[in-house]
């Protein structure tokens, strides 16, 4: 990694467990102190790197400043319990406060997660601020993720924040009676998260794949916790692990995208698809058919190239059941793939028609598809259309790839 | 948009034999495709099955074993899906695979109300 993107990947990794060890720290009341530290930390990393180089241990590095950062701050505003002046007093002894330990910075950020994730709060701040602090997302990176704007973001979580305060929410794993439920919020924010990273639609970039292996990472922290390690955990860290095994060959070197049929599947790694089919396995137990289950079944299918009936009819179904637990237009439109590849284009092409997406340039896109040899103008006019609805740079020339691919087909 | 229910009645006199596993599993899968191509179009509430067992009340606190009684076709199960009119809650139980066995039926009703009233 060259030096340029040495910041901004450390950025992402270390703000949140900086953040998190803070946060605990200060509780609720110090959030904006233990943000600003931890932006602090950053900013003076840019300028003294920029100056002198980067260190030959950038992390620690970073835990030393923001360490004196955040004792400087305490010595300052002194906002701190009795109990704990004395123990800065003993700072003789190699006690430190602030401990940025492997073990308790996952142990932080775990508590944090819960925490942010509290049911007082409502679902898009949990996620917001999740976003934010777990994972140091952008203020305007989130507003895209939530197709808003930065104004309504920052109310969101400032609000979020005042909420967390007043409720006294505690920053401790829940009970487990509790984890189940409060475990939902958590999936559904690694979930976004992953996505993030896969689609990522704001920065014009198919992938970013730091952020899902941020996903991947919090996941597997869940996993390896005793307390939440729960079926629909393991399903979801499979589904992370199979879609990112296909990472490196889903871009090429201009950074378009490559699709699935045309991938060199020597650039899939293998070692990932072993690991989603463990945690696959993993996830099998208990009765409860969560949508990373399925979506999980689904991705399975994908990292099996070859084109059978088996694997259409099995992602179908996965589709049929989801789309059943939770309707999305994206899950609609590769349910209606995976029909056409089961019964035919035709069928598909009904079903296809019967769809209400006006706006949504997969929708045309796939009906590009299924009407190309069947009618190739019809299939013409979707592509334009989709073309002409394509948010990002990459998916128009995907589209005009197959515009063109058409122009060359008589009739 | 309103709910609809949509009313599976299966035929209770068995004409042929019962099916076999296979058999089951092309019905699920069909079964499954029709609610999936449902919920593709964003019109799925909800659905239930229903045990094959069951009983009747009738007035004078009778109670009598199976839910079909004198009626020869049982239900099978029921879903909830959104149409904006009787019309299209139609077009989409017509497509139900149990018409494809004679004697079978499937009636929609329009949800008018809930207890909360």
């Amino acid at each position: 990694m060259d030096d340029g993107q040495l910041i901004p990947h450390l950025f992402r990794t270390e703000y949140r467990k900086i953040v998190s060890v803070l946060c605990k720290y200060f509780g609720w009341d110090g959030i904006e102190n233990a943000e600003d530290i931890a932006s602090e930390t950053f900013l003076t990393a840019a300028q003294t790197w920029g100056l002198n180089g980067i260190p030959s241990n950038p992390t620690a590095w970073l835990y030393s400043v923001a360490k004196n950062k955040a004792k400087n701050h305490l010595h300052r505003r002194q906002i701190l319990q009795n109990k704990i002046i004395p123990s800065l007093k003993s700072q003789e002894t190699d006690e430190d406060p602030i401990d940025l330990s492997p073990q308790n910075i996952i142990d932080s950020q775990l508590q944090m997660m819960f925490a942010i994730c509290h049911p007082s709060i409502a679902t898009e701040a949990q996620i917001g601020l999740s976003l934010r602090i777990l994972c140091g997302f952008g203020i305007e990176e989130i507003a895209d993720a939530f197709l808003t704007n930065k104004e309504t973001i920052n109310k969101r979580l400032f609000r979020a924040k005042e909420q967390l305060r007043e409720g006294k929410i505690k920053i401790e794993l829940p009970t487990p009676v509790e984890i189940e439920t409060r475990l939902s919020p958590v999936l559904t924010t690694i979930y976004l998260l992953f996505n993030e990273g896969y689609y990522s639609i704001s920065q014009d970039k198919p992938l970013r794949k730091e952020l899902c292996l941020e996903a991947m990472r919090l996941c597997t922290m869940l996993v390896e916790n005793r307390d939440t390690n729960k079926p629909q955990v393991n399903a979801l860290l499979s589904l992370i692990c199979f879609h990112t095994s296909r990472f490196d060959a889903r871009l090429d070197e201009n950074g378009q995208i490559i699709l699935y049929k045309e991938q060199d599947t020597s650039l899939w790694n293998t070692d990932l698809i072993s690991k989603g089919g463990y945690f696959l396995q993993q996830a099998a137990s208990g009765n409860k058919l969560s949508r990373y289950h399925l979506e999980a079944g689904i991705a399975y299918w994908n990292t099996q190239q070859a084109d059978t009936k088996e694997k259409w009819e099995n992602i179908l179904q996965f589709y049929n059941r989801l789309l059943q637990i939770e309707y999305s237009p994206i899950a609609a439109l590769n349910r209606t793939y995976a029909l056409s590849k089961v019964n035919g284009k035709e069928e598909a092409i009904i079903a296809a028609e019967k769809l209400d997406l006006p706006d949504n340039h997969f929708y045309f896109a796939l009906k590009g598809e299924l009407y190309t040899s069947i009618d190739n103008e019809k299939a013409r006019q979707n592509f334009q259309k989709a073309y002409s609805l394509a948010k990002t740079h990459a998916d128009r020339q995907a589209i005009q790839k197959k515009i063109d691919k058409l122009a060359n087909i008589p009739g | 948009m309103d709910e609809y229910l949509i009313l599976m009645r299966l035929d209770n006199i068995v004409k042929e034999e019962p099916p076999s596993p296979e058999q089951m599993q092309e019905y699920m899968r069909r079964y499954q495709d029709w609610v999936g191509g449902i919920a593709a179009q964003n019109k799925f509430v909800g659905g239930t099955a229903l045990s094959m067992e069951g009983k009747v009340i009738k007035p004078k606190d009778v109670i009598t074993d199976g839910p079909f009684a004198e009626v020869k076709e049982w239900i099978a199960g029921f879903i909830t899906i959104r149409a904006k009119d009787f019309e299209e809650a139609v077009s989409l139980a017509r497509l139900c695979p149990i018409l494809k066995g004679e004697g079978n039926s499937v009636e929609v009703r329009k949800i008018t109300g809930g207890h909360n009233g």
